[in-house]
């Protein structure tokens, strides 16, 4: 489990964060939603250490992240994954050296037991074949699952994906949300998703906070996002009149 | 606020190279980034080092020729000025300047690029300590490789000289060899080596500070590699400076 004790994030005189104290559990998928600018992105990046908070706390498992010395924040690391919202693989790699880099830098394994390990994570995404292809090579989604692969090769505790759907299709997405969900309860990995989809929200959302100006304007789950009278949510989640109506006549069936 | 920033900018470089010597998660995997970076940095180096050190003892030659013509100076000295030139200056610095310009910018912009396509935070959370895996490599490969081109240059200048001097008919053959075997001191190839040495970390490290440390877009990226043959060139001539008054007083 992963929580956040009241959380404040300064950049110079621009209060992004305020106050955020909340939790991710294992098992499910936790999901960061709000409208861009809210500090989704400053937040997660907050709960992996790639920034440091002004005030506040992030603990891993009861262990308080930001108290420990660097190598302790590496072993750590080693049990993350991390899928970022442009899959951030390595253009000068193929695909299977993409996936194999962790294995490479941190384990005793042999060639054979690495790439037995790629290939198992390749077919768990469900990509077969592109191991010698480059990322330029392959399109949006195929980059988002070698990501997801890469993110799970060391088998991790906890997940991160920043933005997994964005520049995807609706099909795509679904099938990517699908594949994050079903990966999170197969292992039991605390994940944690930064999105402002909300067919995610109403997929995969076991346990939804949403930002509005660097506070938690509400939390939930997507079984209470229809039920809610939260206005914050119902300006973000049916932003349009037609989804609007969608809402109305879902609340009225 | 100018010794404000050189301060700051002068702790993050000290920070950062003491983050990149620290010890490999996995030895083989720096071995494997090393030897990838001396070869792009050596092998892809080696035409143009070699084509501007022919010209540079060629115009040598031409204008020390013009200069010593009608003086009682034997014409033979020509060589041994060829020689002591590039092997005291001209090799080690142009070669570096120019290395600067071609590896340092290419450095900066690569791990520019990197941190700005989030791969550096995607190594960074996998637990690689990146500081070290993507720094040290660059500078172990041009500890070793940069000397060996200063090296080439050093003797592709005295080549050069050679041949706009004789073929041309403006000196003798054997005037030039007595030349280049005249008055040899091995202590400027000791000095020529030290200059290598010094350059190539200084060209190395303030190339991947200013790589490692792009925020922003394309602009800051362009804007980190100028900055990175600008702060390598003139840190060399600086040190080039410092160098010759250590060594030669």
């Amino acid at each position: 489990m992963i929580r956040a004790e009241n959380i404040y994030k300064s950049f110079d005189d621009n209060e992004v964060l305020k106050g955020i104290t909340t939790e991710f559990y294992p098992g499910k998928t936790n999901l960061i939603i709000g409208r861009s600018g809210a500090g989704k992105t400053v937040l997660l990046k907050l709960l992996i250490g790639l920034h440091t908070p002004t005030s506040g706390k992030v603990y891993y498992d009861n262990v308080d992240f930001f108290s420990l010395s660097k190598k302790e924040v590496r072993a750590i690391r080693m049990q993350v994954g991390m899928l970022f919202q442009a899959s951030a693989l390595f253009d000068s790699m193929t695909v299977e050296e993409n996936i194999r880099f962790p294995l490479d830098m941190f384990t005793s394994m042999t060639w054979k037991e690495k790439k037995n390990r790629v290939n198992f994570c390749l077919e768990r995404v469900s990509l077969g074949k592109v191991n010698d292809n480059f990322p330029s090579e392959i399109s949006g989604g195929m980059q988002k699952r070698v990501g997801i692969a890469r993110a799970i090769v060391l088998e991790p505790r906890y997940l991160f994906c920043d933005e997994p759907n964005s520049g995807l299709d609706p099909k795509t997405s679904i099938v990517i949300d699908e594949l994050i969900k079903d990966i999170t309860v197969e292992n039991n990995i605390t994940t944690v998703i930064n999105t402002h989809d909300m067919n995610s929200v109403m997929e995969i959302g076991d346990n939804v906070i949403l930002l509005y100006q660097g506070e938690i304007a509400w939390r939930g789950n997507r079984d209470e996002v229809l039920q809610s009278d939260n206005e914050t949510l119902h300006d973000f989640m049916f932003a349009s009149p037609f989804l609007q109506q969608l809402r109305d006549s879902a609340l009225q069936k | 606020m100018f010794l404000k920033n050189f301060f700051y900018h002068m702790g993050r470089y000290t920070i950062m190279l003491g983050t990149s010597f620290s010890r490999p998660e996995k030895h083989y995997m720096y071995y494997k980034e090393t030897m990838r970076q001396m070869n792009d940095i050596g092998i892809g180096s080696l035409v143009i080092v070699v084509l501007i050190s022919i010209f540079i003892g060629a115009v040598t030659a031409v204008q020390f020729l013009y200069q010593l013509d009608g003086t009682l100076v034997p014409v033979y000295y020509v060589g041994y000025i060829i020689r002591d030139s590039t092997i005291i200056e001209l090799a080690p610095t142009i070669t570096c300047l120019v290395l600067a310009g071609k590896v340092g910018s290419n450095m900066a912009a690569e791990l520019g690029g990197m941190r700005q396509k989030e791969h550096i935070d995607a190594m960074e959370i996998m637990g690689v300590n990146t500081a070290a895996y993507l720094i040290m490599p660059k500078v172990v490969a041009a500890l070793v490789v940069i000397p060996m081109l200063v090296a080439i240059a050093a003797f592709v200048s005295v080549i050069g000289g050679y041949l706009a001097a004789v073929p041309t008919g403006m000196m003798s053959d054997a005037e030039y060899i007595q030349g280049v075997r005249s008055f040899f001191e091995p202590f400027n190839v000791v000095m020529m080596f030290v200059k290598a040495v010094v350059f190539a970390f200084l060209l190395t490290t303030i190339s991947c500070y200013q790589g490692y440390h792009v925020r922003g877009g394309s602009i800051e990226l362009g804007q980190a590699s100028t900055n990175a043959v600008v702060f390598s060139d003139i840190m060399i001539l600086l040190a080039d400076y410092l160098i010759a008054v250590l060594l030669t007083g």
